[in-house]
């Protein structure tokens, strides 16, 4: 864990376990939520995100388990008395309600005076640039205003802490850029605690201070979207997270501080990673596509193929390879300024070679025989 | 395009034969069926009644005046409280079971409408004899009440304001169950879960939230069964006597029996109209949802 200031946790989820018609979609599942921070989970559908969410929310009871919130127990409270709001999938803005009483609506829950609710109401509706738009009907706005509108209402309660389902999946590219820029902000001004769904692993790195990746019910890996995206824990998450070269490597020699690895062949010294090792051990090298540098095919390092696919990017070359047995490689290179004549034919032979200490070693998973796959794409 | 001194509704009638037979079918049945029907009601509510021919000039407002009676009034009345109280209970029955209907998984959703549309494929004169015979002194519901030894003599129950009313509720029933299924059917439960989660209870869940969204449906509702239950004169003929009557009773009275038609064309007006301002209310009810907007 980075080191930083004292960091004080505000939703605790303990043992949470939650099964559907004797499907077990949350797995004794733990998880400690800061004070402020912006936490996303991330997973492919089906992975329990949303269930987890709902069980926060109080929409679903958890089969066992406890949620608490500053050392409360919620576990038992209904939604309506749970000090949190959420941002739905669909915005799910009532219809038959203009902007200001949709954003209204949880003030007049909590009986506030009139007076109060107006200005409390203007003050979310301008935080959101929707302050002219307070007499339309929901259903006058566009899809990104509605999703504004959804946030204004569920943060006009200040609540402790804000669950997103993934807000942001029914808008286009450009306007989910826009709004992962907004959600950021506001997040800062406001300083509640966001709690974020997603499947987008790339929107999921580029927003949070946390990702929890899950995978059926459990949590596969918990760390800042570097350390998720650097250091995978699993073959799970290097291959849902990111685009991922895995190479089958063979441990040569363990030493002191390095290890000697066999790889196609190539014989690379690598960092000793903080798993057990011995020689004979097989384990996956991984690397991303950034890693890899291609090479002249004159080089002397490097394993031998020959580009098969080449994808200009704006501002990266990205190319697949073919090694000489077969094996696909992507790499996605920057171009150099000072090279003009730095691109590749089709067929084309080249030498693959990565840049030393980025590599990342993951030992290899018995249970997982799906290895084989060199690409992800989710 | 070779049509190009034919207007293009022209070109576009003869380039698609069937499209414009379909239309001509539909106006000429609205024409011939609807709109000339009813002019010749407002027609004849106008003229005076006449023994020989039915109907003569001059055109006078008396079929009018006289529904002004108050022996007319009362009935139009006591219809209408018969109607308002059998809708109230469709509305009350039906209600609670769209709202079960919907949550239902989809799957025997469709099996359950199924069973509810299957009666209409028996005659509803049919089935109200049915009804009057379990009914009646010696029914069904007397004769079981006797045999469990609960009562000593049969209860009267044919022939009562009640027993009319039950014959409404019974026919009306799927009329304002199927539009009440519709608005519940399209109600999103994350609206629901939207208001609890923004600190609704159930009760203000229900109040702020499900009725208005429901409220077309209601309205529809009521609409197909209010109207209806102040019309179906077959029912008070068979299960309610003499005293029970509805206007639909005084209009067919007026046509086949006392010959009055400018007061029977009169009496049926006023049921149109009544229906027009219902189906105005719904409409309003409508776009204030905002579903105009989006239809």
């Amino acid at each position: 864990m980075r080191a930083g200031p004292m960091k004080q946790t505000l939703l605790s989820l303990s043992n949470l376990t939650k099964q559907f018609g004797g499907k077990t979609v949350l797995d004794s599942l733990d998880l400690d939520i800061y004070d402020g921070e912006f936490i996303t989970l991330l997973g492919p559908s089906g992975c329990g995100k949303t269930t987890l969410l709902r069980l926060i929310a109080g929409f679903e009871q958890p089969d066992c388990g406890s949620i608490s919130l500053s050392g409360v127990d919620l576990t038992g409270t209904p939604p309506e008395g749970r000090p949190l709001n959420t941002v739905f999938q669909h915005y799910a803005l009532f219809p038959h309600m203009s902007v200001f009483d949709n954003v209204a609506y949880g003030l007049k829950m909590e009986k506030r005076p009139p007076d109060e609710i107006r200005d409390r109401v203007e003050e979310a509706l301008a935080m959101v640039q929707l302050q002219d738009y307070a007499r339309r009907k929901p259903q006058q706005l566009s899809g990104g205003q509605q999703q504004r509108v959804a946030i204004a209402r569920a943060v006009v309660k200040r609540p402790r802490l804000l669950l997103l389902d993934e807000p942001l999946s029914a808008l286009d590219y450009k306007l989910r850029r826009t709004m992962q820029v907004e959600l950021k902000r506001l997040q800062r001004e406001l300083g509640i605690t966001f709690v974020f769904v997603t499947h987008d692993q790339e929107e999921a790195l580029s927003m949070s201070d946390r990702v929890v990746v899950l995978k059926d019910g459990v949590v596969q890996q918990l760390g800042t979207p570097r350390e998720v995206y650097e250091r995978p824990a699993n073959l799970f998450t290097a291959r849902f997270v990111g685009e991922t070269n895995f190479f089958p490597g063979n441990v040569d020699a363990v030493n002191d501080g390095d290890i000697i690895v066999d790889v196609f062949g190539l014989k690379r010294t690598l960092r000793k990673p903080d798993f057990e090792l011995h020689p004979g051990q097989a384990v996956h090298v991984l690397l991303r596509p950034e890693d890899i540098r291609v090479l002249e095919p004159t080089d002397e390092q490097g394993l031998a193929g020959r580009i098969v696919e080449r994808n200009y990017k704006g501002s990266t070359l990205d190319s697949v390879i073919h090694l000489d047995d077969g094996t696909e490689v992507l790499a996605s290179e920057f171009f150099d300024e000072d090279d003009p004549a730095f691109d590749y034919r089709l067929g084309e032979p080249v030498r693959v070679s990565w840049v030393d200490g980025w590599e990342w070693l993951l030992p290899e998973e018995s249970s997982n025989a799906s290895v084989g796959s060199l690409t992800d794409d989710v | 395009m070779p049509a190009s001194g034919v207007s293009p509704t022209m070109s576009s009638i003869r380039q698609q034969p069937f499209g414009a037979a379909v239309l001509v079918l539909v106006w000429g049945w609205l024409l011939f069926l609807v709109l000339a029907p009813n002019l010749l009601v407002v027609g004849a509510s106008v003229m005076t009644r006449d023994p020989g021919s039915f109907l003569s000039l001059p055109l006078n407002l008396d079929a009018y005046r006289q529904l002004m009676d108050p022996l007319y009034l009362d009935v139009f009345l006591h219809s209408l409280y018969m109607a308002a109280v059998t809708t109230l209970a469709c509305l009350l029955i039906g209600y609670p079971f769209a709202w079960a209907l919907s949550k239902v998984e989809k799957r025997r959703q469709l099996l359950l409408i199924f069973f509810l549309i299957v009666p209409f494929w028996t005659n509803s004169l049919v089935r109200t004899y049915a009804l009057k015979l379990i009914l009646a002194t010696n029914g069904l519901i007397n004769s079981a009440l006797l045999s469990l030894g609960w009562i000593d003599e049969p209860v009267r129950m044919l022939y009562t304001e009640g027993a009319v009313i039950i014959g409404l509720v019974y026919l009306l029933l799927p009329f304002m169950i199927l539009p009440l299924y519709s608005v519940f059917d399209d109600l999103r439960e994350e609206l629901v879960m939207a208001s609890h989660d923004l600190g609704a209870g159930r009760f203000a869940t229900f109040l702020h939230v499900i009725v208005p969204l429901t409220l077309p449906g209601v309205l529809a509702g009521v609409m197909l069964v209010l109207l209806p239950a102040m019309g179906l004169f077959f029912v008070p003929d068979i299960l309610g006597g003499s005293r029970n009557l509805l206007v639909g009773n005084v209009i067919k009275n007026q046509f086949l029996d006392a010959r009055n038609w400018p007061f029977g064309a009169a009496a049926s007006i006023v049921l149109t109209l009544t229906m027009a301002v219902l189906m105005l209310a719904h409409r309003i009810s409508k776009q204030r949802i905002g579903e105009e907007g989006s239809a």
